[in-house]
C-alpha cells in the first residue's frame, strides 16, 4: 500500500476515534514533530544593493579611514562623540551607532562580526554579484541552482526507493519570488507572507478543490497537491494568526520586520523548518549616504532591530539557530563627490547564534593604506564567503559533503575562521600562519 | 498576384465567429495552398478527433478561446496547424492594435534610451544640472525637485511595464499563437534576465521585437546571428567588454593602444565632451586594460544556445570561442546601444575551436564563422530537437521523433518552421501518451485561463504581474539556463496553491479584465440547472474530458473523497482573505505597486457563488494545470 494513503487512512482512524487535532497533524505528516522542532535551523538575510562594510563594522583603530572619509566617516567612540560614535566592540572595530540593538547580543558573546569578507570575483555589478554570492559560484555564471537548494539536496538524502518525509516547511522563503539562492530541484516555499499560504476559498469549494487533486490519475500534480492541502492544514493548526511575540520582542512595523517575525513563528510552531531566507534592499548609497544618522544610518536601524526581535524573539532556541547576513560586495574605501561610496569588493557579516563564538571580530583586517586597497579604491578581501558559509552548512546543520554544495571551491577547512563552538571543538588541522 | 496583394482580397471563412483564431482566415486559395496530410492520418492517429484538435490547440497555441474549438473542428486540425505554420498568411488585427496602444514598443532602441533615459543617465543629468534633482534623505531636498527627479524615473518605468504587458496581452489576443508560442520557446532558450543592468529593459525592446520575433519559425543561423549581435546579449553575459589577454597579438599596434589609454587617464574628466565615436574608443580601452577576456557567453552560447552541454566541446574550445568573440561589443551601452565590432578589443591571433582552425587576423569574420560552425553542428541539430520535441510533445521525448526533428533540421540546414512540423505532425504528437501529458507553465496557466474566459488585452501590467507571483515574472529569470520546460520544475506546494487561489480570483472578477458576466456561455449557461452548468464550464474549460470522479465531485459532493476533505476539516477561514499580488515586479514603481494590490484579492463578502463557484474550480482543477 502507497504510504501515502496508509497515513492518510490512519488518520482517519484517529479522528473517527476522537483524537485531537494536534496528534493527528503529527501522524499525518509522517513526521516527528517533537523532534524537528529541536532541529537546527539557518536564516539567511540578504542585504540587496551592497551595503557600506566600513560604515557597518567601523574600523576605528585604522589611521587611514578617517582620511578616506572626511564628511561620512562614523566618529571613534568618546564621551565627546556620544551617541554619534561607534559603539566599541575590540578597541579596533565599533559598530555603526543605528546598531545599538545589536551591541548587547556582541556582548553576549551571540553575535560575531567578520570582516573584509566576500565573493573573490572582481565584478562591481549589483546583479553578477548577489547572482555568484546566491549560487555559491564566482564568476560561475552558468550554475543553475542556489547554494542553499543544493544543501537541501545533500541533507534531503534518502534511501532508494524510500518515502522522503520532509516538511513542506524545510525550506521558506519569506519572499515574493523564489531567490536564485534557494532555485533548484528541492522544494522550497516562497511566500510574501504566511496569511498567503492558504486556499482562498469557502470551506465547501476548498473540501471540492482537496478531493479533485485527490482523484484522478497518479502523477506529480495530484502527489503534489496533496502535500499542498496537507502543508496548508499543518500551517493552519499552528495557528499563525495568534502568534505573539515573546519576550517583549519588538519587530519593526515594516515588511522586512513582519517577515522576520514570520520566521519566529515558523519556528516556533514547529514545523520542520531548517532553511529561512529574508531580504532587505536600499543599501545602495552612492549620494548622500550619511553619517552616524541619515540614509545608511536608517536602514541600519530597521536591520539590526529586526535581528535583535528575532533574537529576543526565539529565546533559548537560538541555541539551535544561526542567523547570517550577507550583502554582495563593499563599497570604495574613499567617499565620492557625492557624499556617498560606489561599489567596492570586500564587505562584512554578521554571524549569530547560541553556538557562536561572539565578542569578538572575525576575520584578518587588511588595512585601508592605498597601497593595501584592492585595486588601489575597496577594502581587500582576506575570507572567501564560501569559507565562512561551509562552515555553518557543516558545523551548524551537519553537511557533510560541502564540494556538492560549493563546487569549484578550492578552499579547505583549514581557511575556516572557526565562528562556531562546535566547530571548534571538532578535531582540525593547526591553521596556518 | 504576390500572396501579399492576395491576401487584400481575403475573404472571411467562419463570418460570425468574430474574435476567434479561425475568422481571420480570409482565403481559401491560400488556405488551400497549405500542404495538408490526407484526412486518413486523422483518422490513423491514437487520439479522437475531439481530441487532436484540443490538444493542437493546447501546444500550437496558448489554449482555445471560446469558438475556437468548433472553428478548428471545421477547418480540419492538420489545416489548421499548416496554417499556424504559416502565421504571414494569418491577418492580425487585434495584435497590430495592440502594439499602438503602447508607447514605447515601436521606438528604435536609440530614441528608446533617448526619450526614456535610463536610471544612470537620469542621475547624471541631474547631477550636472541640478544636484538637488538626486534623491536625498539627509539633505533638505525642496519637495518639487525629488518630485521632478521620481516622475521622471516613473517615466522611465513605464519601459520595463509596457514591455512585459505586451508579452502577455499579445499571447491572449494573438490569432498567430504558434508564433507567440515560439517567442515564448526562443525567449527562454535565450534567456536574458531584465534586472541585470539600467539599460536591459530598453534593450530587451529591441531584442523581443528585432532579434527574436523576427526569427521564430526562420532559419536558426538567423536567429542565433540576431541574438549574437543585439544588445541584450552582448551585455547580459558580459562579452562586450570582454578583450584579448594582454599577452595576444591585436588588429592595432600595441603603442596606439598604449596612447589611448594614457589619453583616457588624462581627460577622463573631458570623456563627456568629446564625439561618441572617440569616447567609445577611450571607454573600450580603459575597459580593455581593466578586464580581460570574459568566456561568460562563448560558455554558454555551446552549452545553451547551440550544443548542449554534453555537446562535445571542452574548456578549451570555450576560451577559444571567447577569444573569436572578442570586440564584439557595444558602443554607447546608455545612449545608443548598437552593436559594434571594436578592433582594439579583439584578439588577432589564431584560434581553433571544435578541431576547426580560424585563421588570425580576421576580425569580426571569424565570430561569423564561429556561428557557422556551432548552428550547423550535429550536436546542435540534437540539442535543438530535444527542446522543441519536449516544448510540444512530452517531458521525457520519444528519441524516435527527436531523431526525425534532429534529421529536418540538419536537412533542411536548420529550417526552424520544417523543425516544428515534423514534431506537431507526427504520430507521437498525437500519441494518446502526449494527451495533457504536459504541465503548463505559470504563463501558459495565466494566458491560457484568459484565453478561455476571452478575456481583452490587458495593457497594464498587472496581468503580467500575476504570472510573476505564480512564479515565472516575464524576462526575471536570473541564470541564463531559463525557466524549465519540464513539468517538475514547476510543480511544488506553494505553486499548487498560488494556481488554485488564481483560478479563484478570476471567477470572482478579481483579474484585470475579466468578468464572468462578459463571458460568453455565461448568459445561457446562467440560467440553467447545476448539472448542466457543471457539464457547460467542463466543456468550455476543460474541453469536455475529464473523468468521472471529476465530475462527480463538481456535480453532487457525494464523492467520497469530498467526505473526507470535509471530515479532516476544511483548510480555509472564509474571513482570512489576505492579498495574492502583494509583491509585484521590482520594475514596478510602488504608486504602481499600491495600485495594483486588491488584484486578485477574492473579497470577503463575494465569494464565488453558483456558475462563479464552478468557474473557479475547473480552473483550479488538476486538469486545468496540464495541456
Amino acid at each position: 500500500m502507497d504510504r501515502r494513503v496508509f497515513m492518510r487512512s490512519g488518520a482517519m482512524a484517529l479522528v473517527t476515534m476522537g483524537l485531537n487535532p494536534s496528534f493527528l497533524r503529527r501522524t499525518t505528516f509522517g513526521m516527528q514533530l517533537p523532534q524537528a522542532a529541536q532541529g537546527k535551523v539557518l536564516i539567511c538575510i540578504f542585504q540587496r544593493g551592497a551595503a557600506d562594510a566600513l560604515n557597518v563594522v567601523v574600523p576605528h583603530g585604522d589611521p587611514a579611514y578617517y582620511a578616506l572619509r572626511p564628511t561620512i566617516a562614523i566618529a571613534r567612540p568618546s564621551l565627546a562623540a556620544g551617541d554619534a560614535g561607534a559603539l566599541e566592540l575590540d578597541g579596533m572595530f565599533g559598530l555603526h551607532p543605528a546598531l545599538r540593538s545589536l551591541k548587547p547580543l556582541y556582548d553576549r558573546g551571540l553575535l560575531a562580526p567578520i570582516v573584509a569578507v566576500g565573493s573573490p570575483s572582481s565584478t562591481r555589478s549589483h546583479f553578477d554579484a548577489q547572482d555568484y554570492l546566491e549560487s555559491g559560484t564566482p564568476d560561475r555564471k552558468g550554475t543553475p541552482d542556489g547554494w542553499l537548494n543544493r544543501y537541501l539536496a545533500l541533507s534531503g538524502t534518502c534511501e532508494a526507493g524510500a518515502t522522503c518525509a520532509n516538511s513542506p516547511f524545510k525550506a521558506v522563503s519569506l519572499t515574493a519570488q523564489m531567490p536564485r539562492i534557494l532555485e533548484g530541484p528541492r522544494p522550497v516555499v516562497a511566500m510574501n507572507s504566511l496569511d498567503e499560504f492558504t486556499v482562498r476559498a469557502t470551506g465547501s469549494q476548498s473540501d471540492r478543490l482537496e478531493a479533485l487533486y485527490r482523484t484522478g490519475r497518479a502523477d506529480m500534480i495530484h502527489a503534489t497537491g496533496n502535500d499542498t492541502f496537507e502543508a496548508v492544514k499543518m500551517l493552519r493548526s499552528a495557528n499563525p494568526q495568534q502568534y505573539a511575540a515573546a519576550n517583549g520582542a519588538q519587530y519593526p512595523t515594516t515588511d522586512f520586520g513582519r517577515r522576520l517575525k514570520q520566521i519566529a513563528q515558523l519556528i516556533k510552531a514547529g514545523v520542520g523548518l531548517e532553511i529561512a531566507f529574508a531580504d532587505i534592499g536600499g543599501w545602495d548609497t552612492h549620494v548622500n549616504q550619511g553619517g552616524a544618522t541619515g540614509q545608511l544610518a536608517n536602514r541600519l536601524r530597521e536591520f539590526g532591530d529586526g535581528v535583535a526581535a528575532l533574537v529576543a524573539d526565539l529565546g533559548d532556541r537560538m541555541s539551535d539557530v544561526v542567523i547570517l547576513t550577507m550583502t554582495e560586495f563593499g563599497r570604495t574605501a574613499r567617499q565620492n563627490g557625492n557624499g556617498g561610496t560606489d561599489h567596492g569588493h570586500a564587505g562584512s557579516m554578521f554571524v549569530i547564534g547560541g553556538d557562536v563564538r561572539g565578542r569578538d571580530v572575525h576575520g584578518r583586517w587588511p588595512g585601508l593604506a592605498p597601497e593595501v586597497l584592492n585595486e588601489g579604491r575597496d577594502l581587500a578581501l582576506t575570507t572567501d564567503f564560501r569559507a565562512v558559509f561551509s562552515e555553518v552548512v557543516t558545523s551548524h546543520l551537519g553537511g557533510t559533503d560541502t564540494a556538492r554544495v560549493f563546487p569549484g571551491y578550492t578552499g579547505s577547512r583549514a581557511d575556516w575562521l572557526r565562528i562556531l563552538n562546535s566547530t571548534a571543538a571538532s578535531a582540525l588541522p593547526a591553521r596556518p600562519g | 498576384m504576390s500572396l501579399r496583394h492576395a491576401l487584400v482580397f481575403l475573404v472571411p471563412l467562419a463570418a460570425g465567429c468574430a474574435g476567434t483564431a479561425m475568422s481571420t482566415v480570409r482565403e481559401r486559395s491560400a488556405l488551400d495552398a497549405l500542404p495538408v496530410p490526407s484526412p486518413a492520418s486523422v483518422m490513423a492517429r491514437e487520439q479522437t478527433a475531439d481530441q487532436q484538435v484540443l490538444h493542437a490547440l493546447n501546444r500550437l497555441a496558448f489554449g482555445p478561446r471560446p469558438s475556437d474549438v468548433e472553428a478548428v473542428r471545421a477547418m480540419g486540425v492538420d489545416r489548421w496547424i499548416a496554417l499556424q505554420l504559416e502565421p504571414q498568411r494569418i491577418a492580425e488585427p487585434a495584435a497590430d492594435s495592440l502594439t499602438a496602444r503602447y508607447r514605447t514598443l515601436a521606438l528604435p532602441l536609440p530614441q528608446l534610451l533617448k526619450q526614456f533615459p535610463p536610471n544612470p543617465v537620469l542621475r547624471r543629468m541631474a547631477r550636472r544640472g541640478n544636484p538637488a534633482l538626486l534623491p536625498d534623505s539627509t539633505r533638505g531636498v525642496s519637495r518639487a525637485d525629488s518630485q521632478e527627479y521620481a516622475m521622471l524615473r516613473r517615466r522611465t518605468a513605464v519601459v520595463g511595464q509596457e514591455l512585459i504587458s505586451a508579452r502577455v496581452a499579445r499571447a491572449v489576443v494573438s490569432e498567430r499563437q504558434l508564433d507567440e508560442v515560439m517567442t515564448d520557446f526562443w525567449l527562454n532558450h535565450f534567456n536574458v534576465f531584465a534586472g541585470k543592468s539600467a539599460s536591459m529593459r530598453h534593450y530587451l525592446v529591441a531584442y523581443e521585437r528585432d532579434a527574436i520575433r523576427p526569427h521564430v519559425l526562420g532559419n536558426f543561423r538567423t536567429l542565433l546571428g540576431a541574438v549574437a549581435h543585439s544588445p541584450a546579449m552582448l551585455f547580459y553575459l558580459d562579452n562586450w567588454q570582454s578583450s584579448a589577454d594582454s599577452a595576444r597579438p591585436r588588429l592595432i599596434p600595441p603603442r596606439v593602444v598604449r596612447a589611448a589609454q594614457r589619453r583616457y587617464a588624462e581627460r577622463a574628466p573631458q570623456l563627456a565632451g568629446m564625439p561618441p565615436a572617440r569616447r567609445d574608443t577611450l571607454v573600450a580601452k580603459l575597459q580593455q586594460r581593466r578586464r580581460g577576456l570574459n568566456e561568460n557567453y562563448a560558455r554558454e552560447l555551446m552549452e545553451l544556445h547551440t550544443l548542449g552541454v554534453d555537446g562535445g566541446y571542452t574548456q578549451t574550445d570555450v576560451t577559444e570561442a571567447a577569444r573569436v568573440l572578442t570586440g564584439w561589443s557595444l558602443q554607447q551601452p546608455n545612449e545608443l546601444g548598437a552593436f559594434r565590432f571594436n578592433p582594439v578589443l579583439h584578439d588577432a591571433g589564431a584560434k581553433t575551436v571544435l578541431g576547426i582552425s580560424f585563421a588570425a587576423g580576421q576580425g569580426v569574420t571569424e565570430g561569423e564563422q564561429l556561428l557557422d560552425l556551432l548552428a550547423r553542428h550535429p550536436s546542435t541539430a540534437q540539442f535543438i530537437a530535444t527542446k522543441l520535441v519536449q516544448r510540444f510533445v512530452s517531458d521525457t521525448p520519444p528519441a524516435a521523433l527527436v531523431q526525425r526533428a534532429a534529421d529536418t533540421f540538419t536537412r533542411t540546414s536548420g529550417d526552424i518552421r520544417e523543425v516544428v512540423r515534423t514534431i506537431v505532425t507526427s504520430e507521437q504528437f498525437f500519441a494518446s501518451a502526449a494527451w495533457r501529458a504536459k504541465v503548463k507553465s505559470p504563463f501558459e496557466v495565466v494566458v491560457s485561463a484568459l484565453r478561455a474566459m476571452n478575456a481583452p488585452a490587458d495593457t497594464t501590467p498587472r496581468t503580467a504581474a500575476i504570472v510573476a507571483r505564480l512564479g515565472q515574472g516575464i524576462y526575471q529569470h536570473q541564470a541564463p539556463n531559463g525557466w524549465p520546460e519540464t513539468g517538475d520544475g514547476w510543480i511544488n506546494t506553494g505553486a499548487i496553491l498560488t494556481r488554485i487561489n488564481f483560478g479563484m480570483a478570476l471567477a470572482s472578477d478579481n483579474v484585470p479584465g475579466v468578468q464572468l458576466v462578459h463571458w460568453a456561455p455565461y448568459a445561457s449557461l446562467q440560467a440553467m440547472p447545476h448539472a448542466q452548468q457543471v457539464d457547460g464550464v467542463v466543456r468550455a474549460l476543460l474541453g469536455g474530458d475529464v473523468s468521472s470522479d471529476m465530475r462527480s465531485i463538481l456535480l453532487s459532493g457525494d464523492h467520497p473523497m469530498l467526505e473526507q476533505a470535509r471530515s479532516e476539516g476544511s483548510i480555509t477561514e472564509s474571513t482570512a482573505a489576505p492579498e495574492l499580488s502583494e509583491s509585484l515586479s521590482p520594475a514596478m514603481p510602488a504608486p504602481m505597486r499600491g495600485k495594483m494590490r486588491g488584484e486578485m484579492r477574492t473579497p470577503r463578502r463575494n465569494e464565488p457563488q453558483g456558475l462563479a463557484q464552478i468557474v473557479g474550480l475547473a480552473l483550479g482543477s488538476p486538469e486545468f494545470q496540464r495541456r
